[in-house]
């Protein structure tokens, strides 16, 4: 009776209902615009900074020079202002660290998907989540102290700070990440496909590498861009064990510093705002962010190019 | 209540026709869950044999049973034999590899599900498996397999494009191709056309029918119709159990069984 009557004849306490329930909704569409904006905005920002700060540094030192100069010595009396010493760094050391992790992650991620039991799944994933938790900085000296010296007995010539060592450890550290995501995309793979190829007499090895991964392949690509992400942007762990001295070379056994150890050096140490040096360090930064979006426009073009359609 | 078929002859020119597979005994068990109950029938060589029932019947649970595919998940259990002629080797001995079964037999599934992969890699695939590399080999048991699926001229332009651009009905008969390249003694189909427009199944029914000279076949159909019009034999199933089996056209316009016969009529089910 009192539901028709609300809705034939609209009384006060509908209308007051109505009215509340209009406000509710738009405040919780304002709330959920408002959230999404920030994170554009603080996004933008952080470019918006960069570009202003690095062309005030391009006032000084052409973009010729900085990017054919074979020197990075911005602190010198004898400045000279080349990024390729410190890209050369994050390169060579991010590269050791995805020969470790992208066949590690590719190969533990076909275990655990395909052939590892109910019970050593549940037990070794929450082990490689550890592994992604435990802080950059504890790699890092675990690098420095433990894999150097141990490195240092196989190759007798090896440095104290090497991007080897570095990386290698990076490496370790990016495992799970890859392996999770691509796990994951694994896992999405249809269980009929999986039959429809052990029904043709495929073995479990066969069924993984023939079916699941090339079903697969847009996640595990992800799995990939996110693990050159990482290792590109890694900071603590090159800081520590690979040296902090900008040296073009592309020999993992030197030491070197890459972008970001550049610039966790720098912007730790006491230059004055707005000079040169201090502007240095948003000119490798606009670098860096160019080379992670690079990577993550290859990422999407993969994912666009190879959607799974099953 | 025990059934045996095995000692039924049937009428007319099928009575000469051998026998591909013989089921004694069967049971099989998901957990503790009896799915099958002492299933006894066989399959003639180079005939089609239909499974019919309602939902939850068993059909499919013993269709897989042919090639193994229980194998692949935890806590299932086979009871009694299935016997593959000629050579009289019981596939479910725990001593037969299920991918030797799986060499011998194939099967079709009920929704299309192509590899994501080329059309020729698809058909393809089953000898890559087996380690055949030879590329004029491949190309010409490709193209045989495409042709016996009756879908080598709507793709021989094409073979290099991702499977998944196919209609579903090609597609399915993309799949049937990849059981056919392999030369399987015993084809399996798992209600093939239930995913599949009326045009599309109908092409599929002429395809069994052209097949069934060179393999045997068993399917399961929920399509009572279907069954009547691709079939040489059927087996009406219920809870488990097989129920009546006997020559197509005997057990559609006269079951001997009250249960098979209120099934095909529309009574039940």
């Amino acid at each position: 009776m009192t539901a028709r009557r609300s809705d034939n004849t609209p009384d006060s306490s509908a209308l007051g209902y109505n009215y509340r329930r209009h406000l509710s909704e738009r405040f919780i569409e304002a709330v959920l615009f408002l959230t999404a904006f920030v994170s554009v905005a603080i996004t933008l920002a952080i470019v918006v900074m960069l570009v202003t700060e690095s062309l005030s540094f391009f006032k000084h030192v052409s973009l010729w020079e900085f990017l054919t100069d074979t020197q990075w010595t911005p602190l010198f009396d004898n400045a000279h202002y080349g990024i390729l010493p410190l890209v050369s760094g994050t390169v060579v050391s991010s590269a050791v660290a995805l020969l470790v992790a992208i066949p590690m992650g590719t190969i533990t991620a076909i275990y655990l998907s395909e052939f590892a039991p109910f019970t050593v799944r549940e037990m070794a994933k929450p082990f490689l989540e550890l592994l992604g938790g435990v802080p950059t900085v504890v790699y890092g000296y675990f690098a420095l102290l433990f894999v150097t010296p141990l490195l240092q007995k196989i190759f007798p010539e090896l440095p104290g700070f090497s991007l080897l060592s570095a990386g290698l450890v990076m490496g370790i550290m990016i495992i799970p990440y890859v392996s999770s995501m691509a796990e994951d995309a694994m896992r999405a793979v249809p269980m009929h496909l999986r039959e429809g190829s052990y029904a043709m007499g495929a073995t479990r090895f066969q069924t993984a590498v023939r079916v699941v991964m090339p079903g697969a392949f847009s996640g595990i690509a992800a799995a990939y861009i996110l693990g050159i992400s990482r290792a590109v942007g890694e900071t603590m762990v090159v800081a520590i064990a690979a040296g902090m001295q900008p040296n073009l070379t592309w020999n993992p056994m030197e030491p070197a510093a890459t972008i970001t150890a550049y610039i966790v050096q720098v912007s730790l140490g006491d230059l004055p705002h707005g000079s040169i040096g201090y502007q240095t360090i948003f000119a490798a930064g606009l670098t860096l962010l160019l080379i992670t979006l690079v990577f993550n426009i290859i990422g999407h073009l993969l994912r666009k190019r190879f959607r799974e359609v099953y | 209540m025990v059934k045996d078929f095995s000692s039924e002859h049937p009428v007319g020119n099928v009575s000469s026709s051998q026998y591909k597979s013989e089921v004694r005994n069967l049971s099989f068990y998901y957990g503790s869950f009896s799915a099958l109950k002492n299933i006894n029938m066989m399959l003639h060589e180079k005939k089609v044999t239909a499974l019919i029932g309602p939902s939850g019947c068993g059909k499919s649970t013993f269709l897989r049973c042919f090639n193994r595919m229980h194998d692949l998940y935890p806590g299932n259990r086979y009871m009694g034999d299935i016997i593959l002629h000629p050579d009289n080797v019981n596939i479910l001995s725990r001593s037969v590899d299920p991918i030797e079964v799986r060499m011998r037999i194939s099967m079709v599934f009920q929704k299309p599900n192509p590899f994501p992969k080329s059309i020729y890699e698809n058909v393809a695939y089953g000898l890559r498996v087996r380690g055949v590399r030879r590329r004029a080999i491949l190309d010409e048991k490709v193209e045989d397999a495409l042709r016996g699926a009756a879908l080598w001229d709507e793709v021989k332009d094409r073979l290099h494009q991702l499977a998944y651009n196919l209609s579903g009905g090609q597609q399915q008969r993309l799949c049937i191709a990849r059981a056919l390249a392999t030369n399987p003694e015993i084809l399996l189909f798992d209600e093939p056309t239930s995913a599949l427009d009326p045009i599309a199944t109908a092409s599929i029914e002429e395809l069994i029918a052209d097949l069934k000279d060179k393999v045997t076949i068993l399917i399961v159909t929920h399509n009572m119709q279907q069954a009547a019009r691709v079939s040489d034999y059927t087996a009406y199933m219920y809870l488990g159990e097989v129920i009546e089996f006997g020559v197509t056209d005997t057990i559609f316009i006269k079951p001997k069984n009250k249960q098979t016969e209120d099934y095909i009529t529309g009574r039940f089910g």
